[in-house]
């Protein structure tokens, strides 16, 4: 049964992940790129992520796809199609780079096998003892909050950095160069004007 | 059959590929985010489906339950998604600043009117 279920959810997403490429209009690719992120959501819940499958379909699905849906509101929503040439070059880089990461999978433990060495280093002391180490039923919340604090401290720094870019691009700095440039900008915008 | 296996991680090399493909080839830069959105996807689920463990469940302490998958990538993870959406919106201002500049989002139409500006 669990088996459907994955290859009914790999299936949709290498058919989106498909469709992605092939169509020029970018509000219909936004919106597919929602429903990938969703899906793979649904993966997650399937492979026991759940803590990482509600924050991408959170994050992932909604903040995302409203990003990109604000700055096609802003551009232009379907692709020009004045350059597009097939690349056959771009496909080779892919296949061969795909064709390497195969191969390196035939030395990796096997889907879902208990005695790989990633279950054995430090996850049996998080399993073990976070209940009275910590006191949080949720080991992954026990993990990121506590033993690995200081990762989720970085995260905070680099989500801040880039509320400063961000701001830096679209928000106030613009408007204050703008604003000291409004002397040369002026006599240009009321030529257009009239 | 996906358990005890190695399909999980070739489907996801796929969608990898697919997502590189995408930022390689398309020149328009909201397309490119596209790409490397669904490359970043695609390397979460590589992680976690090496958490995994055959006849687990998440994570979360209960009554009854000794085989749990592991938590650690699961953490890792949750950070790698929101780092992503961070850098996703540093990268479509970056294209809004770039279409109030150059008045198109495509890549080669840019490098164009960059050549005539030069010439």
């Amino acid at each position: 049964m669990i088996d459907v279920i994955h290859i009914v959810l790999f299936t949709f997403l290498a058919v989106i992940a498909i469709a992605i490429i092939r169509l020029r209009d970018l509000f219909a690719a936004v919106m597919l790129m929602g429903i990938f992120s969703l899906l793979s959501a649904s993966l997650f819940t399937v492979m026991d992520a759940v803590d990482v499958a509600f924050t991408e379909a959170a994050v992932g699905a909604g903040v995302s796809t409203i990003l990109m849906l604000a700055t096609l509101s802003l551009t232009h929503s379907s692709e020009s199609t004045r350059y597009a040439r097939p690349r056959p070059m771009a496909l080779v880089a892919v296949v061969l780079t795909g064709a390497a990461l195969v191969y390196a999978t035939f030395d990796m433990p096997r889907y879902g096998d208990p005695a790989a060495p990633i279950h054995h280093h430090v996850a049996d002391h998080y399993i073990e003892d976070t209940d009275d180490e910590i006191g949080v039923p949720n080991m992954v919340t026990a993990i990121l909050a506590s033993y690995r604090g200081y990762d989720t401290w970085g995260e905070t720094a680099v989500i801040f950095t880039a509320c400063v870019g961000v701001m830096m691009l679209l928000g106030g700095a613009r408007t204050f160069y703008r604003w000291r440039h409004r002397e040369e900008d002026e006599p240009e915008e009321a030529g257009e004007a009239s | 059959m996906f358990e005890g296996g190695l399909y999980p991680y070739w489907i996801v090399i796929f969608l990898m590929m697919t997502g590189l493909y995408v930022v390689i080839s398309r020149d328009n830069l909201v397309k490119k985010v596209i790409g490397l959105n669904i490359f970043q996807v695609s390397v979460i689920m590589f992680y976690v489906a090496m958490g995994k463990v055959r006849g687990g469940t998440a994570p979360i302490e209960a009554e009854g339950f000794t085989i749990y998958s592991n938590p650690l990538p699961h953490v890792l993870m949750l950070t790698a998604i929101v780092v992503g959406v961070a850098t996703t919106a540093l990268a479509l201002s970056l294209v809004v600043r770039i279409n109030e500049a150059y008045a198109t989002i495509e890549e080669d139409e840019i490098r164009e009117l960059e050549r005539e500006e030069e010439a």
